[in-house]
């Protein structure tokens, strides 16, 4: 057995960490300790923890075909390296355990849209360097600040001022808004599209943005008006 | 005696920290409290440059935390006010030679000797930074009404808070009366409606402070000095002494109605 391969159970499945070794070894390494304990392993999630590697995005997606073929599901990939970060974002994965599993996304998302959903609520000033990411909704009674940031796989509300960055839908969901009451964030995130606040002239009025084709629109809010 | 431990910082460098630090010691000094200011920027030393008390270091605070020398032997009094004392930092060291415990434990052996003890922090936030603020029962945060010396002190407000050792409260330094006026700087308002603590005192950019920085003299006791009154009155604050804000300055009140004059509604 090679020993620079170690798998560890995990609250939520598996957790392969590779060691040292170039990648071709490693990748050979791990598919055949795979194939040694299909019937141990058969039907796992797993995380798999690559170190420092930079891998491309060939070779992640390659990999993921292969542990899925094994009847195995990789649903997360750790890194030191940023951009083997991105990529397993790019492929749908996770890049930390502990949150859940993207399959199980579609089902969090189907059940924010219902009433009593989880939310954080945050009653003071967030402040530069301050940085909050939640799998849920979040609530600001108060400013955010520029330098602060809000990551959330739900909506943003902030009773005060949004002068930070706001990504809400981090986690994919399109329907996910920001409001603020006045809505001048330095970037504004939601899902994959990224817009930044135009200069506004006069006085800030309570604004929603949401996603529409693809684009980051944000409206003044109207009492009326229906959030999708 | 128990002796209030103030603690003045910024997060950006050059905003006026070491000034402050010195003037406002002077300031309480000249009203015959007993102060003494520690240097607790260690390997970039200034204050006791800026006292004028260079030339009569023989123990620092290192000294002290290290045992070398008692707190008594590391003082030095100031050449002009017999109620002012200093630690200074040392030169030859780094950050790390202290820890926040020894500033707690230090200044818990100060505050029975003295009524205020005012610690100079040095820029950043790391641990120079984390051992200024440890033993603070008062922490002022000086900026500058400039972008990033306001987006500084927005961080180093959020860290004072999350050490527990806010509400933080303000002084803005080498407000530009000409820019102001011209509605080409940032206002106080400004300032204030960002960073949302209680303000302290403004002092207003005032040559008189460069000038006795380098001859070594707290631009406090130069009575014509509108940037020295201003630091009086701030002193007189912590005091407790009701002193309105409009009077920093001698046109202090003039700059805010000429500001909301040109700029209603601000935005």
């Amino acid at each position: 057995m090679p020993s620079n391969i170690s798998i560890k159970g995990v609250s939520n499945g598996l957790l392969i960490i590779l060691g040292q070794g170039e990648w071709s070894d490693v990748h050979q390494d791990l598919l055949s300790q795979l194939d040694q304990q299909t019937d141990f392993l058969k039907g796992a999630k797993i995380a798999l923890d690559v170190g420092n590697r930079s891998l491309k995005a060939a070779d992640l997606g390659k990999l993921r075909d292969e542990i899925n073929d094994r009847d195995l599901s990789l649903w997360a990939v750790l890194s030191e390296s940023s951009q083997t970060e991105s990529i397993a974002k790019i492929l749908g994965l996770a890049t930390q355990i502990g949150k859940s599993a993207p399959e199980n996304n579609k089902l969090d998302v189907d059940a924010k849209q219902k009433i009593g959903e989880e939310a954080q609520l945050i009653q003071k000033t967030l402040r530069s360097g301050f940085s909050l990411q939640y799998a849920g909704h979040v609530i600001v009674i108060g400013d955010v600040n520029p330098g602060a940031e809000i990551v959330a796989s739900g909506n943003i509300i902030v009773w005060g001022r949004l002068r930070g960055l706001a990504h809400a839908g981090a986690e994919g969901d399109v329907n996910a808004v920001v409001c603020a009451l006045d809505l001048s964030p330095t970037q504004l995130r939601i899902s994959d599209a990224i817009a930044v606040t135009p200069k506004r002239r006069g006085k800030p009025k309570p604004e929603i943005a949401h996603l529409h084709d693809g684009q980051v629109i944000a409206e003044t809010w109207q009492p009326k008006r229906e959030i999708k | 005696m128990t002796g209030k431990v103030v603690t003045i910082t910024s997060g950006k460098g050059g905003v006026g920290k070491t000034t402050a630090t010195a003037n406002i010691g002077a300031a309480l000094a000249a009203r015959g409290q007993k102060v003494v200011c520690i240097d607790a920027d260690i390997g970039l030393r200034n204050l006791d440059v800026v006292l004028g008390l260079e030339n009569r270091i023989v123990y620092d605070l290192v000294d002290i935390v290290e045992g070398r020398c008692r707190i008594r032997q590391s003082l030095i009094r100031d050449k002009r006010l017999n109620e002012l004392y200093l630690i200074p930092s040392a030169q030859t060291r780094d950050k790390s030679a202290v820890s926040p415990s020894d500033m707690v434990k230090l200044c818990d052996e100060l505050r029975s000797d003295f009524d205020w003890i005012i610690i100079d922090s040095p820029a950043g936030i790391e641990r120079g930074f984390r051992n200024a603020i440890a033993p603070a029962d008062l922490v002022l945060v000086i900026t500058n009404p400039e972008i990033s010396a306001v987006r500084d002190a927005d961080r180093i407000i959020g860290l004072i808070e999350s050490e527990e050792k806010g509400p933080a409260l303000l002084v803005i330094n080498r407000i530009n009366q000409e820019l102001v006026r011209k509605g080409d700087m940032l206002t106080a308002e400004d300032v204030l409606e960002l960073l949302a603590i209680e303000l302290l005192g403004m002092i207003p950019e005032d040559n008189s402070v460069l000038l006795s920085t380098n001859r070594g003299v707290p631009v406090v006791l130069d009575g014509k000095s509108r940037a020295g009154q201003a630091i009086r009155n701030i002193a007189y604050r912590l005091l407790g002494d009701s002193i309105p804000m409009e009077n920093i300055g001698e046109d202090g009140g003039f700059i805010g109605r000429i500001t909301r004059l040109i700029r209603p509604g601000g935005d």
